[in-house]
């Protein structure tokens, strides 16, 4: 299936919506505005031509100060149809909310946990939203571009 | 850093500030308790810790809390050229650490856009490789699941049979476990001279093994009253969770992506993708994940034997055969997304990478590790079961922690 039919198909469910495609990525790639994510998801799980049942991986990406925003990827397959799809949320360095798609797949669940770990990006009505991979009380986020090492942890001083 | 200095001021409350429990005291009932397992345990595979909400010996809830072993991965490949993120990529999964090199080698590939050139030698070799530490993984997978479980003697013939296979992949690459013998566009060597006779010789070797393992430890009456019906994972909860390999196999459905995306010289190759049956409970119980794992021994050995042949036949070793031929001096793939998925014992390993087309250094490279996924599902299958049970199916999802934590 092209990226156009799902495109279209996306399209027919949910109104008008605009559905960027990324000619640059491998799987294909649409780029979803943020107020529209949760929808796009729900029905690329439920459509019964597209099926995507299967959330292989959400991935957190910082474009820099420079580009001053914030990246969410999700990569969808579609077992019984053999299909893969990337999406793409840009969201702006300042306010890097976007809606939790943990309803829709539990494996978005702790993916949106690491996210939130390294980036900072929150996600509203997440079921648990708690750093994952690094300590509770740990400032900042590692992954971000800018993001400077800490001289002390808990009066430890970290040498590299 | 001097002997004497103070490295670690104690102070109360650190340990539950960097890592407080996420269910507090103040909201149990009266006959419902808390208890801490892990980081340190061996039933835990590693450091994982779980927080367990109990009453009495029925487990309410788990939580479990992970990173003790986070080594920032992500964070060193966007400092690495993509050539020297393979010794990280090892550490991964580091008792199977030929499969993640395979994945990430063919994920850069195709982003160069050299997958299609690779020569069939190298590729065979790839396969065999991997597929000798696949049997290594799961004889590790199973060992120790036997032994959490409280049957020991498996442990060690395992043990002793895995040696075997970690001295072959020494023989080949130098390390034990640790290889970096999968390069981008290559391989580090050619196999060296007389490892296919060896290896049809471990062939040989391990066929009776397995059926030894089968008759003392799956077929085992305590094992089967142990794991059988404990830990049921429905298939539409699987799916739903994200989870793969041997786990998702066990609880029915037919998905291996050796075959499913045929990556590598896996189309050309003769092997069954088995799947749990409930033989001994439901499907999708504990016993079924280790018997999944067991039978993949199996094809695991017959695609060994079918790379040999290829190896010593079609494909055979030639005086003038460069492996490192097709590796490329400057790895820049051009500007663009890329998701490479393969599976790995434990499931499916994927790599995204954003290549900005600059630089070679990854602008981003993301692993989506199966353990971390598979784990995941742990508290919804846990729920109502005994503690016990707890241990059993933790060891029934096999996750290595280098690779949830990566």
């Amino acid at each position: 299936m092209t990226l156009d039919t799902i495109a279209s198909i996306l399209k027919s469910a949910l109104g008008d919506i605009p559905l960027q495609p990324d000619a640059n990525a491998t799987p294909q790639a649409l780029i979803v505005e943020r107020a529209h994510i949760l929808a796009v998801c729900k029905t690329a799980h439920q459509h019964p031509e597209l099926y995507f049942d299967m959330l292989s991986c959400v991935t957190g990406l910082d474009n820099g100060p420079q580009a001053n925003t914030l990246e969410v990827i999700y990569n969808l397959y579609s077992i019984p149809f053999n299909l893969h799809l990337m999406l793409k949320v840009v969201l702006p360095r300042e306010s890097p909310e976007v809606d939790s798609v943990a309803s829709v797949w539990r494996t978005a669940d702790w993916h949106e946990r690491e996210a939130f770990d390294m980036y900072g990006i929150h996600f509203t009505n997440h079921p648990d939203l708690r750093r994952i991979l690094m300590p509770a009380d740990w400032e900042g986020y590692p992954l971000r571009k800018d993001y400077q090492d800490p001289q002390y942890y808990r009066d430890i001083k970290i040498e590299y | 850093m001097t002997t004497n200095t103070v490295q670690y001021k104690y102070k109360e409350g650190n340990l539950s500030r960097s890592e407080p429990n996420k269910l507090r005291p103040e909201n149990l009932r009266s006959e419902e308790m808390i208890v801490n397992l892990g980081p340190q345990h061996p039933s835990t595979h590693g450091v994982l810790r779980l927080e367990v909400l109990l009453d009495g010996e029925i487990v309410q809830d788990v939580v479990p809390h992970i990173g003790y072993l986070h080594r920032c991965f992500e964070k060193h490949a966007e400092n690495l050229p993509y050539n020297q993120i393979i010794p990280f990529v090892d550490r991964l999964d580091y008792v199977a650490s030929m499969n993640n090199e395979h994945a990430y080698a063919m994920g850069v590939e195709r982003m160069l856009g050299i997958a299609d050139q690779i020569p069939k030698r190298v590729e065979y070799i790839r396969v065999l490789v991997a597929e000798l530490n696949r049997i290594a993984s799961h004889f590790i997978a199973i060992g120790t699941y036997g032994m959490d479980i409280g049957a020991f003697t498996p442990f060690f013939w395992i043990m002793r049979d895995r040696e075997h296979i970690l001295r072959l992949l020494e023989w080949a690459s130098g390390a034990r476990l640790l290889y970096n013998y999968i390069w981008i566009g290559g391989l580090f060597y050619d196999l060296p001279v007389g490892f296919e006779e060896r290896c049809r010789e471990f062939v040989q070797y391990i066929k009776p093994k397995l059926q030894e393992l089968d008759d003392v430890l799956l077929q085992n009456k305590i094992f089967i009253d142990r794991t059988a019906n404990v830990g049921v994972l429905p298939l539409d909860l699987a799916i739903n969770a994200g989870v793969t390999g041997p786990v998702l196999r066990g609880s029915g459905l037919r998905f291996d992506l050796r075959r499913v995306d045929g990556y590598s010289v896996y189309p050309e190759l003769e092997f069954d993708v088995p799947v749990g049956e409930g033989k001994m409970g439901n499907v999708g119980d504990c016993w079924d994940r280790t018997y999944v794992r067991y039978r993949e021994l199996h094809e695991s050995i017959r695609i060994i034997e079918q790379c040999l042949v290829q190896l010593t036949g079609d494909h055979q070793r030639t005086r003038d055969f460069d492996p490192q031929a097709l590796v490329p001096k400057k790895i820049r793939p051009k500007a663009q997304d890329f998701y490479v998925r393969a599976e790995i014992p434990k499931g499916e390993l994927g790599f995204f990478f954003r290549a900005d087309g600059r630089n070679d250094i990854p602008f981003r490279c993301k692993c989506r590790s199966c353990s971390f996924v598979n784990l995941s599902v742990l508290p919804e299958i846990s729920k109502g079961i005994l503690i016990a049970d707890l241990i059993a199916i933790i060891g029934s999802i096999d996750v290595v922690m280098g690779e949830v934590d990566r």
